[in-house]
């Protein structure tokens, strides 16, 4: 078994952000587009992580044009270049599927406060 | 071409260059040492006998220490035979190593598959089955298993319940993604047979 973890330490990041389901996220994204390089953004919520190790994907939620988007991106994709979390969220659940019901107003995250208290 | 016997350890995921994930099987790959150098002259066919995994000398009987000491090895719990095309190349105590799938695109993989008990015809044999509802009492019985008064017994070969897996499985093409010379691991594209720890035989694929 440690050479399965030995293998997939050479294809994880050193290091990611901290961030939890609930944050606001902005993933930095490289896409090839007619044979050339170039860094998207997408702006959301953390809907879940799932999955350990290099294998570990998480999901993240926005409304585009009145239109819910979720696009899972591995953590450890190397087209994945940057994760910043510009909220930190507060929710009591592991996975928002929730959120995929709800709109507008009632489809806000309370922001946590810093000292972490209810 | 030579191959090598090997140990699946397990999958897990890889990114290539474009930072696409590969699903990967990840395979402890020798090293192995020659035991015996098998001629046409002598044996009537030319082959190299391999050995794998390392056990202790009071782990194993006389006939099998004298086998390994003509070689000049420790016992090894696992032999298996390769065919070659020059056997001259080869001489008994020389060890091979995963190093001889560097130049290689893709390998074969023969192990024993997992077993999987008696199953039925819709997982055995990729039968449909019947309906699930509106009335249907069939829902994964094999169906009709031949006509009637004549031939009056059931064709040889008919597909039906029985013990599936535990058999001889060669994973054939598989893409090698990376070799691992120093800690003897070889990484391919895809699935191997067996659970993890299955005695695996690898041989290259030649590239025509």
């Amino acid at each position: 078994m440690d050479m399965l973890d030995h293998i997939s330490a050479k294809h994880m990041k050193d290091s990611v952000p901290e961030f939890n389901v609930g944050d606001t996220v902005r993933v930095d994204v490289q896409v090839v587009e007619g044979g050339r390089k170039r860094v998207q953004a997408f702006q959301g919520t953390v809907m879940q992580r799932r999955g350990g190790g290099v294998r570990e994907t998480f999901t993240v939620r926005k409304i585009s044009q009145g239109i819910g988007v979720e696009r899972v991106f591995p953590l450890h994709s190397p087209n994945v270049t940057s994760i910043k979390v510009l909220r930190r969220g507060k929710v009591r659940r592991a996975k928002l599927y929730y959120l995929r019901k709800l709109r507008g107003k009632a489809a806000r995250i309370a922001e946590k406060s810093e000292k972490g208290d209810r | 071409m030579v191959g090598l016997i090997g140990k699946k350890i397990g999958m897990t995921q890889v990114f290539d260059e474009n930072g696409v994930a590969i699903p990967v099987s990840v395979i402890q790959a020798g090293p192995c040492p020659v035991i015996q150098v098998k001629t046409a002259e002598r044996d009537g066919y030319n082959a190299i006998q391999l050995a794998f995994a390392e056990v202790r000398p009071t782990r194993a009987d006389l006939p099998t220490l004298g086998h390994f000491r003509r070689a000049g090895q420790p016992p090894h719990r696992y032999l298996a035979e390769f065919r070659v095309d020059n056997p001259g190349e080869f001489e008994t105590g020389q060890t091979i190593d995963v190093g001889i799938f560097k130049d290689v695109a893709k390998v074969n993989v023969a192990g024993r598959s997992k077993g999987k008990g008696f199953q039925g015809v819709v997982k055995r044999h990729g039968f449909h089955g019947g309906k699930k509802s509106h009335g249907s009492k069939s829902h994964r019985v094999p169906g009709s298993i031949g006509m009637a008064a004549y031939p009056a017994k059931v064709l040889k070969g008919q597909k039906l319940p029985g013990r599936m897996g535990h058999r001889n499985v060669n994973a054939r093409n598989l893409k090698v993604v990376e070799v691992d010379v120093e800690n003897n691991l070889l990484l391919v594209r895809g699935a191997v047979p067996g659970a993890r720890n299955t005695i695996l035989r690898l041989t290259a694929v030649s590239s025509e």
